[in-house]
């Protein structure tokens, strides 16, 4: 299917750029609807490799690209049940976004997160998945994970060790604090900082530049330069699996869940 | 460096131009999220802004208990 229209992605494909649209309210949040439907685009992306150079995806909320898990819905189903049985669930949810993020960040495309506002927790897992990531002047980056009581769920923890400084890894994970732009790209984790508003245009510049060369090429490259931490990805399930039948995190997300904030835990 | 009555000026110009509000209805003992009608995602805006133009790091722990200009103006100061 070259296009699509879903509850919270969409995609076309253009000139041989596959666009993925993230657009559900209120910013985004992954939870089963949008891992239902980016499982659907897995699937697609498998027909677009064939004649497709890149991917880009972006976000059509003005709050930003994603503001992580769908915490509301992993509460709410989870709240009533027995832990081990939550923790079950929570495990086969982990284990089918992993292999959507795995797919992504497997494909022979050139792949683009286009990136503004609050690229945080399950949104910044996304992104790192892409091959470059693109940012524009109000995106900021965040691992709010640690003040649930919960580390990245999604990948984040073994792809930020492949991209990033050790100890900037440290800093993002044990201060959950958020990074702008240029920090971002200071450290290395954003090749283009754009105006506020530029980034899909910039974004498409990107994409077209790298369809210029050879797919094969580039994809050979890719593969040699972008090793998956396949072994480290598994762990990181296990380990949300056990921190994640604690008590203090079922307190965590029903306080984040009580309130009506956007972001709860900040600052 | 500027002083920190400098600083707090630039901040109440910036969060009244970014949040369209009369720079003369902002002062610097005002609780900002009460005064300016904001949640934590603009919040969020408003730190991206003020890192930019005072071209410091500003992280966002260091603003748990702060709400309003003068503390806020305070802790950029001390990053510059």
């Amino acid at each position: 299917m070259d296009s699509f229209k879903g509850q919270a992605v969409s995609w076309y494909v253009n000139d041989g750029v596959v666009e993925l649209a993230l657009d559900r309210e209120p910013c985004n949040e992954i939870g089963s609807a949008t891992l239902g439907e980016l499982e659907q685009f897995v699937q697609a992306m498998r027909t677009f490799e064939r004649s497709a150079h890149a991917l880009i995806i972006y976000s059509q909320r003005n709050c930003g690209f994603c503001a992580g898990a769908d915490l509301r819905e992993l509460y709410g189903r989870s709240k009533d049940m027995e832990r081990l049985q939550a923790v079950g669930q929570v495990r086969t949810f982990l284990e089918k976004i992993h292999a959507v993020l795995n797919a992504i960040d497997a494909t022979p495309l050139a792949t683009i997160a286009a990136t503004h506002g609050v690229v945080f927790g399950g949104g910044f897992e996304l992104a790192l998945a892409c091959d470059l990531i693109i940012a524009d002047k109000t995106a900021r980056f965040c691992f709010p994970e640690l003040r649930l009581g919960l580390i990245p769920g999604f990948g984040g923890i073994p792809r930020l060790k492949r991209d990033l400084g050790n100890a900037v890894v440290r800093d993002l994970l044990l201060t959950g604090r958020s990074f702008n732009a240029t920090k971002a790209q200071q450290v290395g984790l954003v090749s283009q900082v754009v105006g506020e508003g530029e980034v899909l245009r910039v974004a498409r510049g990107t994409a077209a530049q790298v369809g210029k060369f050879d797919r094969k090429t580039a994809a050979a490259a890719k593969q040699f330069i972008k090793p998956i931490p396949y072994e480290e990805l598994k762990r990181e399930i296990d380990i949300f699996c056990e921190l994640f039948i604690r008590p203090a995190v079922e307190a965590g997300l029903r306080k984040f869940a009580e309130s009506s904030e956007a972001l709860p835990y900040l600052p | 460096m500027q002083t920190s009555e400098q600083t707090l000026n630039d901040i109440l110009a910036l969060a009244a131009a970014h949040f369209k509000v009369p720079r003369e209805k902002l002062g610097p003992d005002d609780d900002f999220f009460k005064t300016l009608k904001i949640d934590s995602l603009q919040a969020l805006d408003l730190l991206t802004k003020l890192e930019n133009h005072f071209h410091v790091e500003l992280p966002d722990y260091e603003l748990q208990g702060v709400s309003d200009f003068r503390t806020l103006a305070s802790r950029i100061q001390s990053r510059l």
